[in-house]
């Protein structure tokens, strides 16, 4: 009864967190209404009165129930579409894993990458590279590990560390584009970097990952009106 | 009794006494009647296990099962709920679990970052952050309404993630000399607080609140 109600998704094109609601419904083949916020002109209604808490993008409603935070809507498309693909590991021991490395990406690696956006001058900016380099050699270990040789860390199909990292991969390129970087490389990170094209060709993921150039564009829009503001934001 | 010794070869749980993560597992576990091996860590000095178990942060807690560690508290709660699944902790339906899911580290957040600095802040600071534990404890209360706990009739997910509050905060507020309870403003987390006294299973998981403020006091 609940899997056929109405299910919309609030997010913003440039967002990889919205990327990952919508690779999860993909996945599951689930049909779904896109509503673009546009934040930088003021937030929707609706979005206000969805997540009054953080008031930000993504937010899955089901019916008339909002579910916000990224992992946690994947973790709820995932139990509720229960007969599509799984996405979370069947082992609990996998889960815990796949939950970590989220939560890695989320409060630590992706976080570091936006510091580029702020920082003053071209040192400051290749001062945080190293930093980012250090959390893919990390990944690079991971993903050996969890894959265990097959082409995703889910496995034979993209599952719920490939949703959470891979939505970051727009961004990636935009800093390896503007700063002169490569962070994903055959030396250190061979696997991740075959990994990536695999990820973004999957058909659960090309209609949704933005076009670098149109990134690269949007990001310069957002660092200078950031400067301009010149307060650092989390 | 034969889940149980399926799978309870082997439970270490390496903390310290004074973490309230550590405190919230060790009660899960005990909620669940999991034997388990309670290795002490001296965050001064951390031991290889702990290195070696826990590289990118190097924190506790960390949960051994059969040889294999797992780290994050919540995360920890949730592999339990899994593997032992007698007395679910998480709800079921999927929306309360997402519920569960966003609530818990969001209040975790707003109360840690709120109270962890009372006993050595200055005047200024202070204010502010008895603003933010309160503005939790706002959220908290609404969300026990017409509830016996947060799992609703029974013990859940948030009840043990929220239970170190009652014994931490307990602690600043005779070290700092604060108030965070208040019956008046929050009488159903004041209730709420008061139903683990009595509770047998919190009752052996009860840290001496005379040995946290003294470990608060030394820090101070």
């Amino acid at each position: 009864m609940l899997k056929s109600e109405d299910v919309k998704v609030l997010g913003s094109w440039s967002s990889p967190f919205v990327m990952r609601a919508r690779i999860a419904l993909n996945i599951k083949s689930v049909n779904y209404e896109y509503l673009e916020e546009r934040l930088w002109e003021g937030k929707s209604e609706l979005l206000l009165k969805s997540n009054p808490v953080h008031k930000k993008i993504p937010v899955l409603i089901h019916g008339d129930k909002p579910i916000c935070e990224s992992l946690v809507i994947v973790q709820y498309i995932d139990e509720v579409w229960s007969s599509g693909p799984s996405i979370l590991p069947s082992d609990s021991h996998e889960r815990a894993t796949a939950r970590f490395w989220a939560a890695y990406l989320d409060e630590k690696w992706f976080p570091t990458m936006k510091t580029i956006g702020l920082a003053q001058g071209e040192d400051a900016r290749k001062a945080v590279i190293p930093q980012l380099e250090e959390g893919l050699v990390l990944l690079e270990e991971a993903f050996g590990k969890c894959s265990k040789g097959k082409p995703f860390f889910g496995g034979d199909q993209i599952g719920f560390q490939d949703i959470a990292f891979g939505c970051f991969l727009g961004w990636l390129r935009v800093t390896e584009k503007m700063n002169g970087a490569k962070l994903l490389s055959e030396d250190k990170t061979p696997a991740l970097l075959e990994w990536a094209h695999r990820f973004c060709s999957d058909a659960a993921v090309k209609d949704v990952m933005p076009e670098t150039d149109k990134l690269a564009e949007f990001s310069k829009m957002i660092m200078a009106k950031m400067r301009a503001a010149a307060t650092p934001k989390s | 009794m034969d889940q149980m010794a399926e799978h309870g070869q082997e439970v270490k749980l390496v903390g310290a006494w004074h973490s309230p993560y550590v405190h919230r597992v060790a009660w899960v576990l005990k909620l669940k009647g999991i034997a388990y091996e309670f290795v002490e860590e001296n965050l001064n000095k951390k031991s290889s296990l702990l290195l070696s178990c826990n590289p990118v942060y190097k924190k506790i807690p960390v949960l051994v099962h059969h040889g294999k560690p797992i780290v994050e508290s919540l995360f920890i709660i949730e592999y339990i709920d899994e593997t032992w699944k007698d007395n679910p902790i998480l709800p079921t339906d999927p929306y309360e679990k997402a519920m569960a899911r966003f609530w818990a580290p969001l209040i975790d957040e707003m109360l840690l970052e709120g109270s962890r600095k009372v006993p050595y802040a200055e005047e200024e600071q202070l204010e502010k952050q008895i603003q933010q534990v309160s503005e939790a404890m706002e959220v908290l209360e609404g969300m026990l309404k017409g509830k016996k706990f947060f799992g609703g009739e029974k013990i859940g997910f948030l009840d043990i993630t929220f239970r170190w509050m009652t014994i931490w905060l307990g602690a600043i507020e005779e070290v700092a000399g604060v108030k965070f309870f208040n019956s008046g403003k929050y009488p159903l987390l004041e209730d709420w607080k008061n139903k683990f006294i009595g509770f047998h299973v919190v009752k052996d998981n009860l840290y001496p609140m005379e040995k946290l403020v003294r470990f608060f006091k030394k820090y101070r």
